[in-house]
């Protein structure tokens, strides 16, 4: 056990977030510490300064605007189950974390922005094209998700600015899809994790997402599958998904498991939904 | 259930002292010894090394051979080192943090294949702890002979309660030893030629689980937590991390089995050869018992005219194997049952009705030549598959909301276990159990530690059963061994089959020993207890007394290997999904013979929590090792175990072959559970899929590779 | 110093913020029920409920639970009844060696307090957050359901 010693500042609104985040830019950012305080328990980090969020009500929550659904970054997993206007796959990725314990705790936020290659909510973000909202004292601005993860473990952020939502504009009309493959049916860390979006329209392919996890040092999409979707190739264009990852051996599973379950996945995805249209 | 029972986590000391240790990082070489970080404030850390060791360095079991703490050698990876205590427990591992092992690494040995006789030596002349050979009949005339190999990996116990002890210096010089443990008097064995006397009392707290995993490693952390109790002359307590655990202490015996039989034309078993190589891991431990059972299991509860079963336990530079329910059993099981679907594949015949055909019966011999009487393996067989024409009454639990391509399997195993002890054991140890009339009540004392398996209810029972009276007014004292009869280890089925006989014996001689105060013949216990003249104490002691009716020479191996049998048969039902490899289970049925089940509710509890285990045995739980032999899935993420949502729906069959020998009939059940479900989830995935996987765990990984590689 | 209400009693503790609310329950509170398997929300065998929800006391924080209410094993049973949770896991054999026992118990509870009339799969996947070596589940699950009947 390493009880950490680090300095704590509390947010308890947005506003003295942002100002805290401004002074204390090295300061870690704490949510609901289901990544982090596993970190510290391991003695993997050591901290000095933390910034606290949790209790900024302001920045949990989900509402439905004109322009899509807004959910905050302190929205928890359980919370997301529990809102029935969210898409379906949304809400099946959130059953799919960790376990009851951890869904409680565990928030939106923290999983995009600890970043991990097999965050579980991570490839649905990008099939469903979704803006973070992220803000600092200088103002708030808006980074797609496909932009977002810059490399392993790091991500678009500049240094006094907080992820406080992520916008979505699900269409109704289209197929959502989520599938995680993980170590066991609960409390496990995805081995390959796919987040699935097709629009079809008179029978074609008019848009596809295709996201991994755990199959690179990001999440990504899959041009070349996608792209081979658009030009109507239809279950085929699983062929492709091999050719846009680039999967490891790991301490969970190997880098053949890895692009032989992510093709097997999308293939019975796409055989499901293309074929039945 | 309010969390008011203390574990040793729970207890403190008051003036406690936190101790934590030093490891190897390395496999095999010298040790040089260790440095202090010299910026690190050292002033309230206590540091103990092989030379603080009173008297010898060895933590003893059945050899000498394993240290307490390394001393100008290292043989495996996390090897003990050093010891620290502290203040508290951050303080603890801080300074360890700050402590570097020097060492010069030589070549380390890894593969245990290659063990034997290999120019490294970790163990004797040959790296061999033990080998043995039981042969019976010859070579059998021509047929169709089978081979294959079959190769299991480690396990893990996974209590969920890490190790824990404590070490408390008592006014005559001695030590009080409190800590999770199966048996506390195994600990003073092990401590008496360390510290040079025995002058200490080992006391067993509230043991969260154990399986075998609590029943040896406990005395090394007794030793670790001792040394730094004498040399601070404060109480001290270690706590074991769960990454710690999961790599420092004992785990299954990987082992690798080869067969080869000969069926004649009918498909009757002819002759049945076996071949085993057992990893024991860098020191002897209790290794050679592990094989002992492995191989006397490696035939199956098959008859078979001509059975020449033979293996080696070898040493590598890993941290020792250890006890885990089924010591051996389960690796050979697994070998068994896949060897004989390989036959029935080959020959093309259904594999349950070949088994049938070549079931053991009462009068066959086993290959020790023992005459079995009371065989149970076609009553097991027809309950449990009559059981599983049940409707399944839920569909599947599938990730994803059953989106995938599955196919489904069933498959169905059969096994024995010998239980107790093998051959004379039982006459060696001598296992006592006290009674004590205090009042109205009756009090058990023995060394059978309850850890989980419910022997604090079991023992009342039996004793209760004994007097005829009411449950309620017999209990169980606490395990302090300055207080109670050694009674044997909790271990290897026998608890109840064998200590509880000695419970049984012991209310009797209670019984007659309140007649021949009163004067009375009558058996009424109230009646004679009433009749007494003083409310003085009254103690009674009995033994297990060797009936000789079992005849078994350890030399040659033959004769009577164990006092009875008991027999399994598993009905496992799975989903394999296609796309991703996965195995889901959809419903376990197991029907097992336990002899007499004198409480059912505790006795499913035995049945169903090991099939658990066995699962992920089959499954899921793989521990993979680095090139230094260390494991690197170290934390619970990452060693897999079953979890609510993995374990299916149970439904547990108890048949009662009553046996003579035990309390109202009792057998040992404990570990025949972790037997059969492996080779059964082999076989389904074989009957769903087609792949044939001879190799334990059966990840998805494997899965999908063998599926890929399908023509 | 930080406030907080534990089975009912407010509290005030002295502990640095980072300080897990496992260590403080255990150590400074002396409420040893809360048991500690693996240090890394796996296990759940440290699960208490804040504010009715359970949650991983291993993983949390002091400071996060500044004026929030806690129920630890040793708050279940209502004065010195056992909570028809307890009941039926005795009486249905749920528990053998225990150690993971109170986990169970406090997500139970919860579950039962949010769901009174759960199928035995949901209330597999509420449990799924708490481990098991001994049992295999099924009497837990079959405690669960004869909880429901008397609640």
């Amino acid at each position: 056990m390493h009880t950490s010693s680090a300095a704590v500042w509390t947010a308890r609104t947005l506003e003295e977030a942002l100002q805290l985040r401004a002074e204390h830019p090295d300061a870690t950012v704490l949510a609901g510490g289901t990544d982090l305080m596993v970190f510290i328990e391991a003695g993997a980090i050591r901290l000095d300064k933390v910034l606290n969020l949790w209790g900024c009500t302001e920045l949990a929550g989900v509402e439905t605007t004109n322009s899509g659904i807004r959910i905050g970054a302190l929205t928890t997993w359980a919370d997301i189950r529990e809102v029935s206007n969210l898409p379906d796959a949304l809400r099946e990725c959130a059953a799919t974390v960790g376990a009851a314990q951890i869904q409680n705790r565990g928030t939106v936020g923290g999983n995009i922005v600890n970043g991990s290659p097999a965050g579980d909510s991570l490839p649905l973000w990008l099939a469903l094209d979704a803006d973070f909202e992220v803000a600092s004292t200088q103002g708030v601005r808006r980074i797609s998700a496909q932009d977002f993860w810059t490399g392993y473990r790091t991500h678009a952020l500049a240094e006094s600015e907080l992820l406080t939502a992520v916008h979505i504009a699900p269409n109704a009309a289209d197929s959502l899809h989520y599938r995680k493959v993980g170590t066991r049916m609960a409390q496990a860390i995805s081995k390959v994790v796919l987040g699935g979006r097709l629009r079809i329209e008179n029978s074609q392919v008019t848009e596809a997402r295709v996201a991994l996890g755990s199959v690179a040092a990001t999440p990504l999409r899959l041009p070349t599958v996608e792209a081979a979707l658009e030009s109507g190739q239809g279950v085929k264009a699983a062929q492709y998904v091999t050719q846009d990852i680039t999967p490891i051996d790991d301490i969970r599973s190997t880098a053949d498991y890895r692009n032989t379950v992510a093709t097997r996945i999308v293939r019975s995805w796409l055989e499901r939904c293309l074929e039945r249209t | 259930m309010r969390g008011d029972a203390l574990y040793v986590d729970d207890i403190r000391p008051s003036d406690c002292l936190y101790g934590a240790t030093v490891r190897s990082p390395i496999a095999h070489g010298k040790l040089l010894g260790i440095s202090l970080d010299p910026d690190f404030d050292w002033t309230d850390i206590h540091i103990v090394t092989a030379k603080d060791i009173p008297a010898q360095n060895v933590v003893y079991l059945m050899t000498e051979d394993q240290p307490a703490l390394a001393d100008g050698q290292i043989m495996h990876v996390e090897e003990p080192v050093a010891l620290i205590a502290a203040p508290s427990r951050d303080r603890a591992l801080e300074a360890v943090r700050h402590i570097t092992v020097n060492t010069e690494a030589s070549e380390s040995l890894l593969d245990p294949l290659a063990s034997e006789g290999h120019a490294i030596k970790i163990f004797g002349d040959d790296n061999v702890f033990k080998r043995i050979t039981i042969d019976k009949g010859g070579q059998a005339a021509d047929g169709i002979v089978v081979e294959g190999t079959y190769t299991v990996g480690h396990q893990e116990q996974l209590y969920i309660e890490p190790q824990g002890m404590i070490a408390v210096p008592r006014e005559d010089g001695g030590l009080t030893i409190i800590g999770s443990m199966q048996c506390p008097f195994y600990i003073i064995k092990a401590l008496t030629p360390m510290l040079g006397h025995d002058r200490m009392n080992v006391v067993q707290a509230a043991t969260g689980g154990g399986f075998g995993g609590k029943e040896e490693y406990p005395s090394m952390l007794a030793a670790h937590a001792s040394l730094l109790a004498i040399k601070t002359g404060q109480p001290v307590k270690m706590i074991y991390r769960r990454d710690e655990d999961l790599r420092a202490t004992t785990k299954r015996h990987p082992t690798v089995v080869r067969i080869r039989s000969v069926v004649d034309a009918s498909g009757a078993l002819q002759q049945w050869d076996a071949d085993i190589v057992m990893d024991g891991g860098a020191y002897n431990t209790l290794t050679p018992v592990v094989l002992s059972r492995a191989i006397l299991h490696v035939c199956g509860p098959y008859r078979c005219p001509n059975q020449h079963l033979k293996g080696v336990a070898v040493a590598t530079h890993t941290p020792p194997n250890g006890a885990f329910r089924g010591f051996g059993a389960p690796q050979a099981m697994f070998a068994v049952e896949r060897h004989m679907d390989r036959i029935a594949r080959t020959i093309g015949m259904d594999p349950i009705e070949f088994r049938r055909l070549n079931l053991i019966r009462d009068g066959d011999t086993t290959p020790t030549g023992q005459a079995l009487v009371d065989t149970g393996a076609e009553i097991v067989l027809n309950d449990a598959m009559d059981a599983a024409k049940a409707p399944f009454k839920a569909p599947p639990i599938h990730p994803g909301g059953g989106q995938g391509r599955y196919a489904q399997g069933r498959g169905v195993t059969l096994v024995f276990h010998g239980c107790g002890f093998t051959g004379n054991g039982e006459a060696r140890i001598k296992g006592k159990v006290a009674m004590e009339l205090d009042g109205h009540c009756v009090k058990i004392l023995s060394a059978s530690t309850d850890i989980g398996q419910g022997v604090d209810t079991t023992f009342p029972q039996i004793a209760a059963g004994e007097l005829n009276i009411d449950t309620d007014r017999v209990s169980n004292t606490p395990h302090d061994t300055a207080m109670v009869p050694d009674s044997g280890p909790t271990v290897a089925s026998r608890t109840c089959m064998v200590v509880g006989g000695v419970v049984k014996k012991a209310a009797k001689m209670l019984r007659e020993a309140l007649q021949a105060e009163t004067g009375l013949t009558s058996n009424d216990f109230d009646e004679l207890i009433a009749a007494r003249l003083h409310t003085v104490p009254l103690r009674v002691q009995a033994e297990y007394v060797d009936d000789g009716s079992m005849d078994w020479d350890d030399a040659t191996y033959t004769g009577d290997a164990y006092p009875c049998y008991g027999w399994s048969c598993s009905v496992v039902d799975l989903d394999v999904d296609l796309d991703t490899g996965e195995v889901l289970y959809r419903r376990f049925v197991g029907s097992t013979d336990v002899g007499k089940a004198i409480n059912p509710v505790i006795v499913a509890g035995q049945l169903e929590g090991g099939a658990i285990q066995a699962l992920g045995y089959a499954t899921c739980e793989e521990v993979v090792l680095d090139e230094h032999g260390r494991m690197r899935n170290d934390r619970l993420t990452n060693y897999i175990i079953p979890t609510s949502l993995d374990a299916p729906e149970m439904i547990t069959r108890i048949v009662e072959i009553p046996f003579a020998g035990g309390p109202f009939g009792a057998k040992g059940i404990g570990e025949i559970p972790m037997d059969g479900p492996a080779p059964a989830v082999a076989q389904a995935i074989e009957q769903a899929t087609g792949i044939v996987l001879d190799i334990l765990p059966m990840t998805p990984e494997r899965i999908i590779a063998a599926l890929e590689n399908q023509p | 110093m930080t406030r907080f209400t534990v089975n009912g009693h407010e509290l005030s503790v002295d502990a640095l913020p980072m300080t897990r609310l496992i260590d403080v329950l255990r150590e400074q509170l002396r409420l040893t029920g809360t048991k500690e398997g693996c240090g890394e929300g796996e296990c759940g065998a440290c699960t208490v409920l804040i504010d009715g929800t359970p949650v991983n006391s291993c993983l949390i924080p002091v400071v996060q639970v500044s004026g929030r209410d806690i129920i630890t094993v040793e708050g279940i049973a209502a004065d010195s009844r056992l909570d028809p949770i307890q009941q039926a896991f005795i009486e249905e054999g749920a528990a053998q060696c225990g150690i993971c026992t109170p986990g169970f118990i406090v997500t139970a509870r919860a579950l039962l307090n949010t769901n009174p009339n759960p199928s035995r799969r949901e209330i597999r996947e509420a449990l799924a957050g708490n481990l098991c070596r001994c049992t295999g589940y099924q009497k837990i699950i079959d405690a669960v359901v004869a909880a429901l009947e008397v609640d």
